[in-house]
């Protein structure tokens, strides 16, 4: 308590926290209704796009022999890595105990599960005939039509399913305490539902007993699942043996990259929310400045990964792999290649600098830049693997159509339309965790 | 203010300054009291070493779950494999290293459910009911509750007031 109180960076009461989180939930500023239609505007351009093609089938997307996993894994891939950096600052740094995490956790929390959630649509859209999704699910049938456990797919199943539940419980749970503080605060219909959300808590030293004890045996569970998550993730890709994808390296590099990523989205989305629900002064420079930190050491961590990929596939003298990252630099994709490793490798390092950590315009595009980046890496490790996989004259380059841009910002429209609900509706900012970084006042005086 | 249907009797103090309300739980438990109820807004480490609580048994739950979870994640990725043999990759029809991540997802599923009913059983289907509570409480007060039948209650709120209370309200039953 001591080194927290030490760190200048709230300088509230714990009346002021109650008072400025339940004010984010009045009345809706006009940059934040601007914000929702957006959003509601791309989803109503993927829910159409989704439409059109349940109605005619995939044939409007972009796949083509050799290239059967394309924009809709890629970006399924890109939306599960979002949510990575959630769990990292809600349960890995809390069991680290690091201050800075109270102010930003909660929005990322948020962050995480409608980001698994987004992930979750993309295997259905990519299946094509969504009324047999459940096939993929383990269920008694009179068929015997048991999925093969032995399949990374099949493990990817079970991953991410865990790992939306255990992301929502996190969320709800953590939540259970300030939907209780915001209930004694308003009144009318608004008091009754959160009377309902608040499922009776009061704060008792009995439920906080239970409630401090099981927070921690969660955050202690969620931390290994999400570094499994992505691990899994990466062997759907690193079991097969298509030359680019059958690497021993992808499991730790895909979780950074999946921090990296998720860091950059937390950026994108806080930096304006902080502004429209007015609370820039309980995210401060102090946490973009730590934000920054992580983002710089996960994008090192990237640029590692991407030297010895390219390293181990000409050390290791296979033709095939020496081809494919060959023309991932130089061949019929070497502008997203190139944008992968300029957007993460590159711009991650102009993160040395504390000016630009704690300029948030800087910040802001350089957030931009991670979510390009971090998309068309997904993008090359998939498609361009595939597109000269096995049989040199079936090798096609694959390009997207407007199925896939379509679908693509849909989920955008998606996650936003999600998390910005959530913001108006829920406190966004963790109130009891900043109550517990603030002294109480003392009638001997000083602090404990 | 105060939501009772069948109030416990009893004094509720209620304090601005955290070494107040332990005092006051001190002095309390020195007197021999028992049942005390203290509310706060966070979880303070302070009024757990002065109520002296004991771990919580949720991690019972946790342990019972995890264990549940794993064995059930094993079970039926073998027992699948047994009753209609997916044989792929050269291995056995019961490779149990392909089953570890099944395994471990569903201990992690289980235990992490099993705990939040752990807590949703003790501490709000088990917790007391009829206490009273002021909503200053989820503010920036501290609460602290002692039961106590109508000729203690006198010297009950002269506890709290010599500790540093800056509200004592009486509940009756």
């Amino acid at each position: 308590m001591t080194v927290l109180a030490q760190e200048p960076i709230i300088t509230q009461t714990h009346a002021d926290v109650t008072r400025d989180v339940v004010a984010t939930l009045e009345k809706p500023s006009r940059g934040y209704v601007l914000m929702l239609f957006g959003a509601i505007g791309l989803f109503l351009v993927g829910a159409i796009t989704f439409l059109i093609l349940v109605k005619d089938g995939l044939g409007h997307a972009g796949y083509n022999p050799p290239v059967f996993w394309s924009v809709y894994i890629t970006t399924f891939v890109f939306w599960v890595g979002i949510g990575h950096a959630g769990t990292l600052i809600s349960a890995i740094l809390f069991l680290f105990r690091s201050p800075w995490r109270t102010a930003v956790y909660r929005s990322t929390e948020a962050m995480t599960v409608f980001a698994v959630m987004t992930a979750g649509l993309f295997p259905i859209i990519h299946i094509g005939r969504q009324w047999v999704f459940y096939w993929l699910l383990p269920y008694p049938n009179q068929r015997y039509l048991w999925p093969n456990f032995k399949s990374p797919l099949l493990w990817d199943v079970f991953a991410i399913s865990t790992y939306l539940t255990v992301s929502t419980t996190f969320l709800v749970y953590g939540l259970i305490p300030d939907v209780a503080a915001v209930r004694d605060k308003v009144s009318g219909w608004r008091k009754s539902i959160y009377t309902w959300t608040s499922v009776g808590w009061q704060g008792t030293n009995n439920q906080w007993r239970h409630y401090a004890r099981a927070y921690l045996y969660l955050a202690a569970l969620a931390t290994p699942l999400v570094l499994s998550v992505h691990s899994v993730v990466s062997w759907d890709f690193a079991s097969s043996i298509v030359p680019g994808w059958h690497g021993t390296i992808f499991a730790p590099y895909f979780v950074a990259g999946a921090i990296y990523s998720g860091i950059g989205m937390v950026l994108t989305l806080i930096i304006p929310l902080r502004k429209v629900l007015k609370i820039e002064h309980m995210i401060t420079d102090y946490h973009f400045d730590n934000l920054g930190k992580l983002t710089l050491f996960t994008g090192s961590i990237l640029f590692y990964a991407y030297m010895m990929e390219y390293f181990i596939a000409w050390y290791s003298g296979n033709t095939f792999e020496q081809t494919t990252f060959f023309r991932r630099a130089f061949g019929p994709y070497w502008w997203a290649g190139w944008t992968m490793i300029i957007c993460n490798a590159f711009v991650s390092q102009l993160l040395w600098f504390r000016k630009i950590r704690t300029n948030l315009t800087a910040l802001f595009v350089i957030s931009i830049f991670i979510n390009i980046g971090m998309w068309f890496e997904r993008y090359v490790i998939i498609v361009s693997s595939l597109s000269n996989d096995y049989i040199p004259w079936a090798w096609d380059v694959m390009n997207p159509t407007w199925a896939d841009w379509g679908i693509l910002a849909g989920s955008f429209g998606w996650f936003g339309m999600w998390f910005l609900l959530f913001a108006k509706n829920f406190p966004i900012v963790a109130i009891q965790e900043i109550k517990e970084m603030i002294p109480m006042p003392r009638k001997r005086g000083g602090h404990h | 203010m105060a939501r009772v249907k069948k109030a416990t009797p009893g004094v509720l103090a209620s304090f601005e300054q955290i070494d107040a309300a332990t005092d006051a739980i001190q002095a309390l438990r020195a007197q021999g009291h028992k049942n005390l109820v203290v509310y706060s807004s966070h979880a303070n480490h302070e009024l757990e070493e002065a109520l002296d609580t004991p771990v919580s048994p949720v991690r019972l739950f946790t342990l019972i779950g995890g264990l549940t979870g794993c064995t059930a994640g094993f079970a039926v990725a073998i027992w699948m494999n047994l009753d209609w043999p997916v044989l792929v990759g050269g291995k056995p029809a019961a490779a149990v290293p392909a089953f570890v991540v099944i395994g471990f997802e569903l201990t992690v599923l289980i235990g992490a459910l099993t705990s939040v009913a752990g807590v949703a059983l003790l501490s709000i289907l088990m917790g007391r009911r009829g206490i009273v509570y002021d909503e200053r409480f989820s503010d920036d007060r501290i609460g602290v509750f002692a039961p106590a039948s109508a000729d203690t209650t006198g010297s009950l709120e002269q506890l709290f007031r010599t500790a540093g209370a800056v509200e004592v309200r009486h509940a009756m039953a």
